[in-house]
C-alpha cells in the first residue's frame, strides 16, 4: 500500500510538473495587508474610516463591504493603489452592498472583471478613485471600472477611468445621479448611463474612448430610464478601435462616437466640445439598429426609440470624416466625396409610427430636436433599407422644455 | 524508528482527546468562539469526525457545486424546538438552529508534505458505518456554520488544521492548494474559503432586505431517503417522526436529483441545477437581478430565463455569443461559455469554481441542444 502510494505519488508529481500553473504567491507582507483590509471591511461599524495607505497592495481575492455607513479613504489616486493583477477569485475588485458609502483618494486597478461595483445603495460619493488596466486598450481587460448599479443619489466625481473593456465609468438602473468633472479615457465607452432616472453629466473628459458619452436603455430591465442631461463636457477623438466583446451592448459602438443616444428618452446634449470622433459627434439611435440580436419577446413595456431629445449649442467640429463600418463609409464618400465628412449628428430613423402626426413626422413632444448652428443631421433611414436618406436641419428645428437640474439630496446635495 | 515515534504520539493523542464530549452550545452573535469544537456540533481527533449527539446529517438532491469538495450537512435543533414546514423558500428553522456545512476531499494519496491530494469525484459524502467520516480516507477543509438568532441568520467560516483536530474561524477566509486526481489527470487548484462577506454573496437571496436565509433545505431538495436512517423513507418523513419538523402532512414537492437520470427529465435535473447553482443571485430580487436573468426553479422558461435573451453588462463574460440560453445551441449560449471558465471575470458561479464542474456542463448543455426554436 505504502508503496504503490508512492509510486503513484511520484508519477502524479510528474504529470503536475507538466501541467501545473503555480499562482503568484505574494509576499507575507501583502498577504497579511489583505487580510487585515479584509477583516476591517467585514467587521467595518457604521461611522467607520478605513484608510488605505500609500503603496502598492497586491490583492488575491475580491474585496467586498456589506455595512453601510462607511468610508475608504486612501491618500489619492496615485500613491494609494490595489493592484488585483494576481486576483484568483471575484468578479469585482471592490463589491459593496450597502448605502452611505463614500470611498475616494485610491486607484483600483488591473481587476480581471469590474474594478468598483456598488450593488443597490442609497447615498453613493465615488470620489478621486482611479480604475485602470495598465496594459491599455485590450479585450481582456475587465468589464467596468466604476460601476454603481441599482442607487439612488450617486456622485461619482474627480475620478479617473482608463482601459475598460466596456465602460470606464458605467450607471445602471439608478435615480438621481450625478457624474461630473471625471476623465475617462481609452475604454470602450467613457461614460454610460443606462437604464437610469434623472443623471447629469457635465465637466467631464472623455477622449479617445471607442464611444465617448453613451446614455443607453437596455431591455428587460427593472427600470427603463430618462431624463439625462449632458453638458460642458469635453468629448474629443473617441476613435479607439472597438475592443469589447461581441455579444455586449457597446460592442455594436461605432470608433469614432463622440455621444451617443440609444433608445433613451428626455435626453439633453448642450454646451459641450465635441470634435474630431471620426464616425459622428453625435449618434441617435433605436435598439434596432444595434445589431443586437434578441429582438424576440423583447418585452412590450420597453420602448425602444429615443424620443425628446434636444441638443443645442455644442461646440461641434471635425467630425464624420472615417466612419467606422463598412455601410457607413460607403455612405459616407457616395454622399459626400472620399474627403467630405458624414454631418455631425447621424440618426438612424427610426421611430415610433403610432407617435406621428398626419404628415407622418413625430408629435413634438417626443420630436429629435436640434438647434446647434449650422450643425445638421443626417436620417440615415434605416427602417426603409436607407432608401430615403435626408441630411439638413429643417426637419429638427425645434426645442423642448429643459430638464430640471439633478437635485441630489442630503447629505450628498 | 520514526514510525514507532508516531505510533507512541498517536497514543498520547488518542488517549487525550475522546470524541463528543462538549455540549452542543449556542454562544451569543456577537462572540463567536474561535474554535468549532466550542460549539459542540462536529469533533475530530486526527482519525474520526464525529457528529454530537442531537446533531442530524442530512444530503440535498441537487446541491451546489463547490470544486468537488464533499460536503457534509448537519442540523440542531434547540430541544423540543422544531422547523416549521413550507414549500417558500427554506424550511423555517427555529431561534437557536446550527446548520452545519463540512467542506471534504476523499484524498487519493496521502504526501507526507501535507499537501492535499483529492479523487476528483462527483459524488455524495457518506459517513460510514460507524456513523463518522474516517479521516485516513477523507480530509477536511472547512466547516461553515449559520446560527439563527432573533434577528436572523449569521454565517460562520471555520477552516481545519493539519492535525485535523479542530477548525478556526477565518472571518476573512482562506486558501488550501488542491490536486484533483482524475485517473492519471491532475488538475491543480486553489481552493478558496470564502471570508464572511461572501457567505452573503450567496446567503442573502433577497438583496434589498439583506437578510440571510439558508439555501439548501428546501422542502424538494430534502424530499429524498438517507441512509443514516436506515430506512427508505424521506428525509422529510423521518424529520417529522422524530420531531424535528411540523406542519409536514406527507405531501411535498417531488425531490429533483440532478444526477439521477432515472428520477427526473433532462430539462427538470437541468432547472434543478441551475436553481441550486444559480438562483441564490438570479432571482427577481436578487443581487444579479441587476442582469435581468432568474434561474429560479419556478421561473417561467422564457426571455428572462435567458432563453434568446442577450447580456446586459456581461463584459468578456459574453465569449462572443449573443444571447444566455440559445435554444439547440448550447455552443453558442453564454450560460454554457461562463460555467466552463475559471477566470474570474467569466466563471459562473463567482464562487466555489476554482474547477469546472464537467458534469454541470454536460447536463445543461444536453438540455439546451434539446430546445426548439430560434432567436
Amino acid at each position: 500500500m505504502r508503496t504503490s502510494r508512492l509510486a503513484f505519488l511520484a508519477a502524479v508529481a510528474l504529470v503536475a510538473a507538466c501541467t501545473r500553473e503555480e499562482p503568484a504567491q505574494p509576499d507575507a507582507a501583502a498577504m497579511a495587508f489583505e487580510k487585515q483590509l479584509q477583516t476591517q471591511l467585514i467587521t467595518a461599524q457604521p461611522g467607520d474610516v478605513i484608510t488605505i495607505p500609500a503603496g502598492v497592495h497586491p490583492i488575491s481575492r475580491g474585496l467586498s463591504l456589506n455595512v453601510s455607513g462607511v468610508t475608504i479613504r486612501g491618500e489619492g489616486m496615485d500613491k494609494s493603489i490595489l493592484s488585483f493583477a494576481g486576483q484568483l477569485q471575484g468578479a469585482e475588485g471592490l463589491l459593496v452592498n450597502a448605502s452611505d458609502f463614500t470611498i475616494e483618494d485610491l486607484a483600483i486597478e488591473d481587476t480581471p472583471g469590474d474594478g468598483l461595483k456598488v450593488n443597490e445603495g442609497r447615498n453613493i460619493i465615488i470620489r478621486r478613485v482611479r480604475t485602470e488596466w495598465t496594459n491599455g486598450p485590450d479585450e481582456n481587460n475587465g468589464a467596468y471600472g466604476i460601476y454603481p448599479v441599482q442607487g439612488e443619489n450617486v456622485l461619482v466625481e474627480e475620478c479617473v477611468a482608463i482601459a475598460a473593456s466596456d465602460a470606464g465609468i458605467y450607471v445602471g438602473q439608478s435615480r438621481n445621479v450625478v457624474v461630473r468633472n471625471n476623465r475617462a479615457e481609452r475604454n470602450v465607452a467613457g461614460i454610460e448611463i443606462e437604464n437610469t432616472f434623472y443623471a447629469d453629466v457635465y465637466g467631464n473628459v472623455t477622449n479617445e474612448n471607442t464611444g465617448g458619452i453613451l446614455v443607453f436603455n437596455m431591455p428587460d430591465l427593472p427600470q427603463p430610464g430618462h431624463s439625462t442631461r449632458v453638458y460642458q463636457n469635453t468629448v474629443v477623438g473617441n476613435n479607439t478601435d472597438n475592443f469589447g466583446a461581441e455579444g455586449t451592448p457597446v460592442a455594436s459602438v461605432p470608433a469614432g462616437s463622440g455621444i451617443v443616444i440609444n433608445s433613451n428618452d428626455k435626453v439633453e446634449i448642450f454646451d459641450n466640445e465635441v470634435r474630431d470622433n471620426d464616425t459622428a459627434n453625435i449618434i441617435i439611435s433605436s435598439y434596432y439598429a444595434t445589431g443586437w440580436e434578441g429582438m424576440r419577446d423583447m418585452g412590450e413595456e420597453y420602448d425602444p426609440y429615443p424620443e425628446t431629445i434636444y441638443i443645442y449649442g455644442n461646440r461641434m467640429s471635425g467630425g464624420g470624416s472615417s466612419p467606422d463600418g463598412l455601410d457607413l463609409k460607403a455612405l459616407k464618400v457616395a454622399m459626400f466625396g472620399l474627403n467630405g465628412a458624414l454631418p455631425d449628428v447621424l440618426w438612424d430613423g427610426y421611430f415610433n409610427a403610432d407617435k406621428v402626426d398626419a404628415d407622418g413626422n413625430l408629435l413634438p413632444d417626443y420630436a429629435i430636436c436640434v438647434d446647434n448652428g449650422e450643425a445638421e443631421v443626417l436620417n440615415a433611414d434605416l427602417p426603409n433599407g436607407s432608401s430615403d436618406i435626408v441630411v439638413g436641419a429643417a426637419q429638427h428645428n425645434c426645442g423642448h422644455e429643459k430638464l430640471a437640474p439633478v437635485a441630489l439630496e442630503a447629505p450628498l446635495g | 524508528m520514526r514510525g514507532l515515534a508516531s505510533i507512541i504520539v498517536l497514543a498520547v493523542l488518542l488517549g487525550s482527546c475522546g470524541q463528543a464530549t462538549r455540549p452542543v452550545t449556542v454562544h451569543a452573535a456577537d462572540s463567536p468562539p474561535a474554535l468549532l469544537s466550542d460549539w459542540g456540533i462536529v469533533f475530530a481527533n486526527g482519525r474520526t469526525f464525529a457528529l454530537n449527539e442531537g446533531v442530524t446529517p442530512y444530503d440535498l438532491n441537487t446541491p451546489l457545486f463547490t470544486d468537488y469538495a464533499l460536503k457534509l450537512r448537519t442540523v440542531w435543533m434547540p430541544p423540543g424546538a422544531s422547523a416549521a414546514y413550507t414549500t417558500d423558500g427554506a424550511l423555517d428553522f427555529p431561534v437557536g438552529t446550527i446548520i452545519s456545512k463540512t467542506f471534504h476531499y476523499e484524498k487519493s494519496a496521502d504526501p507526507e508534505d501535507g499537501s492535499l491530494l483529492a479523487v476528483r469525484a462527483d459524488r455524495e459524502s457518506a459517513l460510514n458505518v460507524d456513523g463518522v467520516l474516517d479521516l485516513d480516507e477523507v480530509a477536511l477543509v472547512e466547516t461553515r456554520l449559520l446560527v439563527r438568532y432573533d434577528d436572523g441568520w449569521r454565517a460562520l467560516p471555520y477552516v481545519w488544521n493539519a492535525a485535523q483536530t479542530d477548525a478556526t474561524l477565518e472571518i476573512a477566509g482562506d486558501y488550501r492548494q488542491v490536486s484533483l486526481v482524475d485517473g492519471t489527470e491532475v488538475q491543480n487548484i486553489v481552493y478558496v474559503v470564502p471570508d464572511m462577506n461572501q457567505c452573503s454573496g450567496c446567503h442573502v437571496t433577497d438583496h434589498t432586505a439583506k437578510q440571510l436565509q439558508p439555501i439548501g433545505p428546501k422542502a424538494w431538495q430534502l424530499n429524498r431517503e438517507y441512509s443514516w436512517w436506515g430506512n427508505d423513507a424521506s428525509q422529510l418523513e423521518n424529520w417529522s417522526t422524530r420531531g424535528l419538523l411540523h406542519g409536514f402532512d406527507g405531501d411535498a414537492p417531488a425531490g429533483v436529483r440532478w444526477s439521477a437520470p432515472g428520477d427526473a427529465t433532462l430539462a427538470q435535473r437541468a432547472r434543478a441545477y441551475l436553481d441550486a447553482n444559480c438562483a441564490h443571485c438570479h432571482n427577481p430580487s436578487g443581487a444579479a437581478d441587476t442582469s435581468a436573468l432568474h434561474l429560479n426553479i419556478d421561473a417561467p422558461l422564457g426571455r428572462l430565463y435567458g432563453v434568446c435573451k442577450p447580456p446586459v453588462a456581461v463584459g468578456r463574460g459574453s465569449g462572443d455569443r449573443p444571447f444566455d440560453i440559445f435554444p439547440g445551441r448550447p455552443e453558442e449560449s453564454i450560460m454554457v461559455f461562463r460555467m466552463q471558465h475559471t477566470d474570474p471575470a467569466i466563471a459562473m458561479p463567482e464562487l466555489g469554481r476554482s474547477a469546472v464542474h464537467a458534469e454541470g456542463v454536460r447536463l445543461v448543455s444536453d438540455w439546451i441542444s434539446t430546445l426548439n426554436g430560434d432567436c
